[in-house]
């Protein structure tokens, strides 16, 4: 893998913070009210995404969980779109009619943004499927929550994937607790990126604190499946902030835990290395850190401007 | 002739394996036998000595339970002779008869050129997947058994050897997972076919079809569509009992998103399949096991489509009219008939055809004009697809109604085992017959 440029490392620094930046404004616009129902936030989870993110092709293809902002904002999807749908509006991404966790930009070679759990990785596994029917050598990278490491379905699609040996990069982003249930409470054998051995699926751990870490075990991870050397995991160790949802206080973890993480954030390591490899000054980063802060505002501000779906919509878009 | 499947009635003998006055034991393989659904070997269940050989190689549709062979015992250590003869014919088996052929009147006859053979509804549904994965490179098929086994019950023969593996794919029994890769590959534009071996096995699969098929083109407002095929028998085969034999005609209609067709001859079958495959929605295409071997004329143009919502009066009447579908429509018809000669009661039959969307207007239309209703399915009473019937015509022809409406569905408990049992449990052409009596009030 070639050494990350300058602007590549300011890339990585913008899309992290936007991220984070974006979520907090989420929860605010959820406190009063704007945003309803699920709403599950990726904050402390930033360097998984935009790791993966820097290793991504055009034309490849992602799908993941409900835990899909984030991901959304890594594929270069426009805030104000995504806002707009979080607070259920004609602008957003799904007209209004998906909200936080159904999101999908087809045009962006974004499939969503499920609600199920486990239930977008035999999904993905298609999408793969129709690359490799295709003969266009792009993959699909599926997104997997550790709490989905125990669905059934997900060793179905690990068998199929490896049967035929189709071009989809499994990425599990482990951080700690399905829900409220720790990982050790929910997996027998907690090492899920050994979930693929029966199936003969190659995988490894990763550190999902540290961007770094992610692009390059990403970048190996991405060109053996490209190779049409079939699927291949990645567990991702990482940590979310925030409880699962809005509505969870996180009591199932301590506050030291917490803690612990925050003094290892995935954002301040790649402040530190743009500082350390002098690519930018304490002040430059401050001017990108509000130009991301207006931008995110214009994003709620887009949003909550923008107008609710008229009611024709409530039919539209069951059939085509 | 051995019963070799829950639903044959009559096989083919492709090869003798033994000659007259050959010796056998039981348990050697005596011929080979062609079902409903694969090429199978009989054994001798006797020892003895091949005294006769009763059909020659070749032969076509020997019925189950007539004798194919005698077998005599040997002489040897048997003192009595005088009744040596035995038959290879094994236990008798529950048979159904499927009607050979049918002619029924068809709205859509008059616009079609149809073909001079009678074909099977089986290859009619094969005809259909072939003809279209020629026409277009993004169909494809996959379930159990579809391709090196030729299909559980023969409906995809020939289709690996014309299309590759590549388009004819055999899955593992992993029916959630690959319903989910079918539908991811929808998603990323391909137009997979689907087939469930039989409907009961889709319940593994039933989340991925509803939250995964039919939600996603609404929760994506409008930009991602899942053109999928879902296909293979649905409802009772016989005697499978409980597991195997589930109607879900209603389960699959209640969900927004979804579309639901159910055909009764080779030639709708024909027509909702290619209209199913080219639908840019996901299709719910409900079998019948039953049917497989019914014969009929087709549509010559290989472009024919039945449009969805769109039902067929199999038989006009003016006295009651019967809404039905599937395998129901032939037990309904059959019933028409008794009904004419014996009560001189003149009975419309409308075949469905299309479940979701359903033809309100040809419903109510035919009610208007007989004012009485009787609908008839083979699946459980509550919440079928003759409930929404039922309410579609109390509400918009209340008026024109001279009786209550009697709906015909199957026994609300679990499909039994026992054939006797079975028998109470599905519609029989006298319950249609004492239905429409009593909206006669004879």
């Amino acid at each position: 893998m070639k050494k990350l440029s300058k602007s590549e490392h300011l890339k990585i620094f913008s899309y992290m913070l936007k991220i984070r930046r974006f979520e907090e404004r989420s929860a605010q616009l959820y406190g009063m009210g704007h945003i309803g129902g699920f709403c599950h936030l990726y904050i402390g989870q930033e360097a998984v995404v935009v790791g993966v993110l820097m290793t991504i092709h055009k034309n490849d293809s992602v799908v993941t969980t409900y835990r899909d902002h984030g991901h959304m904002i890594a594929r270069g999807l426009d805030p104000k779109k995504i806002m707009a749908e979080l607070t259920g509006r004609a602008d957003g991404y799904s007209a209004g009619k998906g909200g936080s966790m159904h999101m999908f930009s087809k045009e962006n070679n974004f499939y969503g943004g499920h609600g199920i759990v486990g239930a977008q990785v035999p999904i993905g596994t298609g999408i793969a499927f129709t690359h490799k029917y295709n003969g266009d050598k792009n993959i699909c990278r599926t997104y997997i929550g550790d709490g989905a490491m125990n669905n059934g379905q997900v060793f179905e699609a690990f068998n199929l994937a490896a049967l035929w040996e189709l071009p989809v990069l499994y990425i599990i982003e482990n951080n700690k607790y399905g829900m409220g249930t720790s990982v050790d409470r929910a997996a027998a054998g907690s090492d899920l990126y050994k979930r693929g051995e029966a199936f003969g699926i190659k995988g490894e751990i990763v550190d999902g604190m540290n961007v770094y870490s992610v692009i390059k075990a990403a970048d190996k991870a991405g060109e053996y499946v490209r190779s049409g050397k079939g699927p291949y995991i990645l567990e991702v160790q990482t940590y979310r902030y925030r409880g699962h949802s809005m509505s969870d206080p996180a009591k199932y973890r301590t506050k030291d835990e917490l803690e612990e993480y925050k003094n290892s954030d995935p954002i301040e390591i790649v402040r530190a290395e743009i500082l350390k490899k002098k690519f930018a000054t304490e002040s430059e980063l401050e001017k990108i850190s509000k130009e991301i802060i207006e931008e995110v505002k214009a994003a709620a501000d887009f949003a909550l401007q923008s107008k609710f779906p008229s009611s024709e919509e409530l039919y539209t878009d069951v059939y085509i | 002739m051995p019963a070799l499947s829950p639903t044959m009635t009559e096989g083919n003998l492709t090869k003798w394996l033994v000659q007259e006055g050959q010796v056998v034991k039981a348990g050697d393989v005596i011929a080979e036998i062609e079902t409903d659904k694969a090429t199978m070997e009989v054994e001798a269940v006797d020892e003895g000595t091949v005294e006769k050989l009763l059909y020659k190689e070749g032969d076509n549709n020997i019925p189950v339970n007539k004798p194919i062979a005698l077998i005599s015992e040997e002489q040897v250590n048997h003192s009595d002779t005088s009744e040596n003869k035995k038959n290879t014919t094994l236990k008798k088996v529950n048979q159904k008869t499927t009607e050979p052929s049918i002619t029924i009147k068809k709205d859509e006859k008059e616009e079609v050129n149809l073909s001079k053979d009678q074909i099977t509804m089986r290859q009619a549904i094969r005809d259909t997947i072939a003809e279209e994965m020629r026409k277009d490179k993004k169909v494809f098929i996959l379930g159990e058994e579809v391709a090196e086994y030729q299909g559980a019950y023969k409906v995809t023969q020939g289709l690996l050897e014309e299309f590759g593996k590549k388009r004819v794919i055999d899955t593992p029994i992993s029916e959630q997972g690959f319903t989910g890769l079918a539908v991811g590959a929808a998603f990323k534009g391909l137009t997979p076919i689907v087939e469930f071996m039989t409907f009961n096995f889709s319940m593994q699969a039933i989340d991925q079809i509803i939250n995964s098929a039919a939600k996603t083109l609404y929760m994506s407002g409008g930009q991602i569509n899942c053109p999928i095929v879902f296909r293979g028998p649905n409802g009772a085969a016989a005697q499978v009992a409980a597991q195997h034999s589930q109607d879900f005609s209603s389960w699959y209609s209640h969900v927004p998103g979804l579309k639901v067709v159910a055909p009764s001859t080779p030639l709708n079958a024909k027509g909702l399949l290619r209209e199913a495959i080219r639908d840019p929605n996901p299709v719910i295409f409900l079998e019948n096991e039953i049917l497989y071997g019914l014969k009929g004329e087709v549509s010559a143009d290989d472009n024919f489509t039945i449009p969805f919502g769109k039902a067929n009066v199999a038989k006009e009447g003016k006295d009651t009219t019967i809404v039905t579908y599937s395998i129901m429509l032939h037990k309904s018809l059959e019933a028409a008939k008794i009904l004419k000669n014996e009560f001189d009661l003149n009975v419309e039959v409308i075949d469905l055809q299309s479940l979701r969307p359903i033809d309100k207007e040809t419903i109510l239309k035919s009610v208007k004009k007989t004012n009485r209703l009787v609908t008839v399915e083979e699946s459980w009473p509550f919440a079928s697809v003759g409930s929404e019937v039922v309410n579609i015509v109390q509400q918009q022809a209340f008026d024109y109604l001279d009786s209550p409406i009697i709906k015909v569905n199957s026994a609300d408990v679990p499909m039994p085992y026992s054939s006797e049992l079975e028998k109470l449990y599905l519609p029989q052409v006298e319950d249609i017959v004492k239905a429409v009596k009593e909206v006669n009030y004879i």
